[in-house]
């Protein structure tokens, strides 16, 4: 299932600038994982200890996942997946 | 160098007078490439905290939504310190992921004059730089 997946400016280096590239998976996790086969680096980005990291924001579609299973939140063919890292600090 | 109009600098000052105690955030939006801010969002701070701030998550989705509609980019990241200079915290720079964006602090904690200055935040360094303020 192929979905396309939105890319911050932050992390354009693993993907040779690419602001979006395609990637296939049932769940939250295999998209993460095939990224990471295609675009070496990403997960490290991503996830942390098996969960997503704190301060980085996914979307599937206009849901947060972080509402919606985080990593096992599912996804479908054709879905839209947006990466933001948390604007935050002190 | 920051180059800015004067309503946008009293719109940012008035969004942190108002939230104050609590820091205030937001972005100045701007198109894409140009380093000019344009549009001023007042973002919700999600931690309503005096001492730390973050964009609530949806809100931030719906304006980059929009963005990207407008081709346009965040040119400027603000937020406020309320008791303290405005200057980078550890976690400010901690989590500067924009390293295009000028990051813009006020300070509140005097009640009558405020302070407002400007950096680059890149991998972890900060650089300040001038603020050219256009009379608008």
């Amino acid at each position: 299932m192929a979905v396309t997946v939105s890319i911050p400016t932050i992390l354009r280096t693993h993907t040779g600038g690419e602001k979006s590239v395609s990637a296939s998976g049932a769940t939250l996790a295999e998209v993460i994982d095939d990224l990471e086969n295609n675009h070496g680096g990403l997960k490290a980005r991503l996830v942390k200890e098996g969960a997503l990291h704190r301060f980085v924001n996914v979307y599937v579609n206009d849901e947060d996942v972080r509402f919606s299973g985080g990593l096992e939140a599912a996804v479908k063919d054709g879905d839209n997946v947006t990466i933001l890292p948390a604007v935050a600090g002190g | 160098m920051l180059v800015i109009r004067r309503d946008l600098v009293d719109a940012m000052v008035a969004h942190a007078r108002r939230d104050h105690p609590d820091e205030a955030c937001g972005q100045i939006a701007g198109p894409e490439g140009s380093d000019r801010p344009e549009r001023i969002i007042e973002m919700e701070n999600a931690e309503r905290s005096p001492t730390f701030y973050r964009f609530d998550a949806a809100e931030q989705l719906k304006v980059y939504r929009e963005m990207q509609a407008n081709d346009e980019e965040a040119v400027v990241i603000y937020h406020s310190h309320t008791a303290t200079e405005a200057y980078p915290s550890r976690t400010d720079i901690k989590f500067a992921n924009e390293p295009q964006a000028h990051y813009v602090l006020v300070s509140t904690r005097d009640p009558i004059e405020y302070e407002l200055r400007s950096y680059r935040i890149v991998d972890g360094v900060v650089t300040e730089e001038p603020v050219k303020i256009i009379e608008s």
